[in-house]
């Protein structure tokens, strides 16, 4: 899909042309800076120091045509802030991005006009229990249908993603670089797995590195989307903070997961909720946040759905009380060998997610 | 001062025509022969060549001990590449001698360890120059030396000493052709054992005088008494374990199938205990194999000197350096999976092993043996044991509702666990604590014992040799990828089944290999020829590769 002006289309490639002038000013000033509102002569101005030339010149030869020509060919994603399908959320910020650039489905943007998404950020240092939180409400949000918005980072970020994918729901990922650009490396299954089920969006062009800049930038974006933003775990000071930051000024819910208080990681959402943000314990608050109180629910998997196997089944409702696989095999009153077939028979086909060596996460279905 | 016997050279002729091997030092040997025969009359010296074995490894190695006596100054040259504690054995030798009422010649001695270019250390020697002398100054006969091999180290009162590898000795004098094999007193038990061989043993070397000159006739020793079977009588027994089923059935498919095993679970679940009990489990090694076993301990000097029943059980620390785990130094000795050869090494806190010792098992768990090359040459020691390793779940090792590693500390901590020794674990378990009021008061169930489990340990046993015969295999864990997939045929449904799975679950190549190397095994328990599907179904769970939490 190509849905842009030619303006839009050269104030972000010029953005990208002077984001190592970008990265160079600010350093590693993180905060708000405002220089993404500015006016392109403004911008080149404030940063393109002595190389405003090089930059005008760019501006000059910049060829629209040609950089369509090249968007449509590799199927980018392309929806400036004059298109109808520009999601109309991201207006209210201060400075929206010009140009959101996109790989996946098209159809996404449209989904994000109907259905309110809820972002999900934190550390990418998570711990255990952050893991978990992010991963259920992340697969809770996505089998209730609500989109949900993350960065794609190490940690919660990609923990929430692939809850979402696993829960059947579209995920979003607003990422620092361009939209094709996979950062972490580590993510590249999951870069794939959101591009084919969801979208990855970005403000930058395809083929841009990210920056340390853009970073904070693109957490913009990602309040800008949602309803609700919630942070799972964050240090303080953090880029999730930034984030929450930014929703507090759109004026949007701000959520947090409440940490145990001697954790590090636990420090910046604790601080959150003594600053009044809303407390969440499941993924039905974050639903209540969003629809009101008990008007959407968490689909339940229909009773007929299950395994035919009585044993297969008596075997799956005990790895809801137990962990090991002794636990379960008592409970079904089976021997341990026969335990064990049933377990991988299950995860087999699906029923169940071993994790960690020990204990079964059910999936959603 | 008698004449010099001429007899020592037809001596070694003879030797020569009795033995079927040719050895290198027999080579030596004739080309050194020679010289004494063409020297002028005046000049002319007495040869004695006497036989023992040094240990090349855990190998028996035949050195001809030559003592050439001829008239001169009063020196005493040792050549043939001796360490240090060889050239003091001159010492050792001379007041051995005297002390023992024999004469020390004062004439020009040369002794010469062939072959001349390997290298020999130890005081196992000792014995061997002794009679060297004796032979070559005419106080004994040298007739029947031909006939005899010899091992000792002496006191300096003439007593004989243990040496390490009495055993070994006695399987290469065996080999050699040799009809009599002469050790000290305590090592004779332990060298008896060989069958085909007649071993004396000799306490005081006046003692040994009196043999060759036929003046006293030892009893034939006796064979080592096996050790008491304490592993399987009042040995650790896995009955004295409570709970850990699910461990225990890991245990035994491990035992059954040879199978390496990685526990998983929190300091202080049981995983020493329950690694402990696996020798016990398997089948009790067969003569064949309890010789292997004593052999090693005879040469690194930690047997008791009695054929060894029992499948050792090695725990080294993690600190060990790979040296101490596969075996090598300047003077090659065994490691801990040598030492752990036919039974158990276990690998407490693997991630804590320093990575290059870890990897150095590579060879040793590919090949059963370990090759060590140090100068010219190389050393083969044996090395087919099963290995067990344990770690914690996570590096802070506390339950997992407490746990507060974050993920990159985990990822580093489960990086660490790769490498060729994971890539050769077919089994993976996890130990949890047993409640604490499942420890104290509850009445004693009926415990499967350990017995009952190497009864049906053996029966899988015997079906697998069955089948792999003429393989090279002796268990389904020594079955390589190739080997595994022609032995564990699945039909059409369940192999399409395992390769929709593949894809599923993310199995690499290398884990539907240990798949089915673990499913065959479980059939083999369950006593059926075919792989079942359930046999795929538990084997699965076993399986390291989604070692990963949820979403991370």
């Amino acid at each position: 899909m190509y849905d842009s002006c030619d303006a839009c289309l050269r104030r972000a490639f010029l953005i990208a042309h002077l984001a190592p002038r970008i990265a160079g000013l600010l350093g590693h000033q993180r905060r708000r800076h405002g220089l993404l509102g500015l006016s392109e002569e403004e911008l080149i101005a404030a940063t393109a120091g002595r190389h405003v030339e090089r930059a005008l010149a760019f501006l000059d030869a910049f060829d629209v045509a040609s950089e369509r020509a090249r968007l449509v060919d590799v199927g980018t994603v392309v929806s400036c802030t004059h298109s109808s399908r520009y999601p109309g959320l991201l207006r209210d910020l201060p400075d929206p991005p010009a140009v959101l650039f996109g790989a996946g489905s098209a159809d996404v943007l449209e989904l994000l006009e109907d259905e309110p998404a809820v972002t999900v950020v934190g550390t990418r240092r998570a711990s255990p229990y952050g893991t978990e939180v992010a991963y259920a409400i992340g697969r809770g949000l996505g089998a209730a249908g609500v989109p949900v918005v993350s960065g794609l980072a190490l940690g919660i970020d990609g923990t929430a993603h692939r809850g979402c994918l696993d829960g059947g729901g579209v995920p979003v990922a607003v990422v620092a670089s361009g939209p094709d650009v996979v950062y972490p490396r580590r993510h590249r299954s999951l870069h794939e797995r959101v591009r084919a089920e969801g979208l990855v969006l970005s403000e930058l062009p395809p083929g841009t590195e990210p920056y340390r800049w853009s970073f904070p930038a693109r957490n913009r974006i990602m309040a800008g989307l949602a309803r609700v933003t919630l942070v799972v775990e964050a240090a303080d000071p953090s880029g999730s903070l930034i984030t929450a930051e930014f929703a507090k000024d759109l004026g949007r819910c701000v959520a947090a997961v409440p940490g145990r208080i001697t954790s590090s990681v636990a420090r910046g959402t604790n601080n959150l909720l003594k600053d009044g943000a809303t407390p969440i314990s499941g993924t039905e608050d974050v639903l209540d946040e969003l629809f009101g109180v008990g008007v959407r629910r968490i689909p339940e998997a229909r009773p007929d759905e299950g395994p035919p196997d009585p044993v297969l089944r008596a075997a799956l409702a005990a790895t809801e009380s137990h962990d090991s696989v002794e636990g379960v095999a008592a409970a079904i009153g089976l021997p341990i060998s026969q335990t064990r077939a049933a377990l991988s028979r299950l995860e087999v086909d699906g029923y169940l997610v071993r994790r960690d060596l020990g204990g079964w996460e059910r999936t959603a279905r | 001062m008698p004449a010099p016997p001429p007899e020592s050279e037809p001596a070694m002729e003879r030797t020569r025509g009795s033995r079927s091997l040719v050895t290198l030092a027999e080579d030596k040997k004739s080309r050194s022969a020679p010289h004494p025969r063409v020297a002028g009359a005046h000049d002319r010296g007495v040869l004695a060549a006497v036989a023992t074995f040094a240990l090349e490894g855990v190998r028996p190695q035949e050195v001809t001990v030559e003592v050439d006596v001829r008239q001169g100054l009063p020196t005493f040259t040792l050549v043939g590449l001796p360490d240090r504690a060889i050239r003091e054995s001159r010492e050792r030798v001379r007041a051995a001698l005297l002390n023992s009422g024999l004469d020390f010649p004062q004439k020009r001695l040369t002794v010469n360890l062939a072959p001349a270019h390997v290298r020999k250390a130890g005081p196992s020697f000792d014995l061997a120059i002794a009679v060297g002398l004796l032979a070559a100054s005419g106080q004994v006969p040298a007739d029947d030396l031909d006939r005899y091999a010899l091992a000792g180290e002496l006191s300096l009162s003439g007593e004989l000493r243990p040496v390490r590898g009495a055993l070994n000795a006695a399987l290469g004098a065996r080999r050699a052709g040799y009809g009599r094999l002469l050790v000290p007193e305590s090592n004779a038990p332990e060298a008896a054992l060989v069958e085909g061989i007649e071993v004396s043993a000799i306490p005081t070397l006046s003692r040994l005088a009196d043999l060759l000159h036929g003046r006293w006739t030892p009893d034939p020793a006796q064979p080592a008494e096996p050790e008491p079977c304490e592993a399987h009588r009042d040995g650790p027994d896995l009955a004295d374990v409570r709970g850990q089923e699910d461990a225990k059935r890991a245990l035994e498919i491990a035992a059954a199938g040879g199978h390496n095993l990685l526990m998983v679970g929190p300091p202080g679940a049981g995983k020493t205990m329950l690694a402990r009990r696996l020798p016990g489990i398997l089948p009790p090694p067969s003569f064949e194999e309890a010789l292997e076993i004593t052999q090693v301990h005879s040469a690194a000097g930690i047997g008791n000197g009695r054929l060894a029943t029992e499948r050792p059980f090695r725990a080294p620390h993690h600190t060990i350096s790979a040296q101490g785990l596969v075996g090598g130094g300047s003077r090659p000795m065994p490691g801990e999976i040598t030492l752990a050869h036919r039974g158990v090494l276990f690998l407490d806190e693997l991630p804590e092993f320093a990575r290059g010792a870890v990897d150095a098992l590579r060879e040793p768990l590919e090949e059963g043996r370990v090759e060590i090359t140090r100068g010219q040459r190389t050393l083969d020691f044996p090395a087919n044991a099963i290995v067990v390793a344990a770690c914690n779940r996570c590096p802070c090792a506390r339950p997992p509702d407490r746990c507060a590693c974050t993920s990159l500390e985990l990822a580093r901590y489960q990086r660490r666990l790769s490498g060729p020794l994971v890539d050769r674990i077919d089994l993976v378990c996890q130990v949890e604590a047993v409640p604490a009021a499942d420890l104290v008061g509850a009445p004693e169930e009926s415990r499967t014992s350990s017995e009952e489990i190497r009864d049906r340990v053996m029966a899988a046993r015997r079906r697998q040799l069955a089948r792999l015969a003429g393989t090279g295999a002796m268990c389904n864990g020594d079955m390589d990828g190739r080997l595994t997939r022609r032995q564990v045929p699945l039909d059409g449904p369940l192999a399409a089944r395992l390769l929709s799975i593949r894809d599923r679950i993310a199995l690499s190549g290398r884990g539907h290999d240990r798949v089915l190397r673990v499913a065959r095994t479980i059939a083999d328990l369950d006593g059926r020829e075919l792989v079942a599907e359930i046999d795929v179904d538990e084997a699965l769970s076993y399986r390291l590769d989604t070692w990963q939490r949820v979403g991370a």
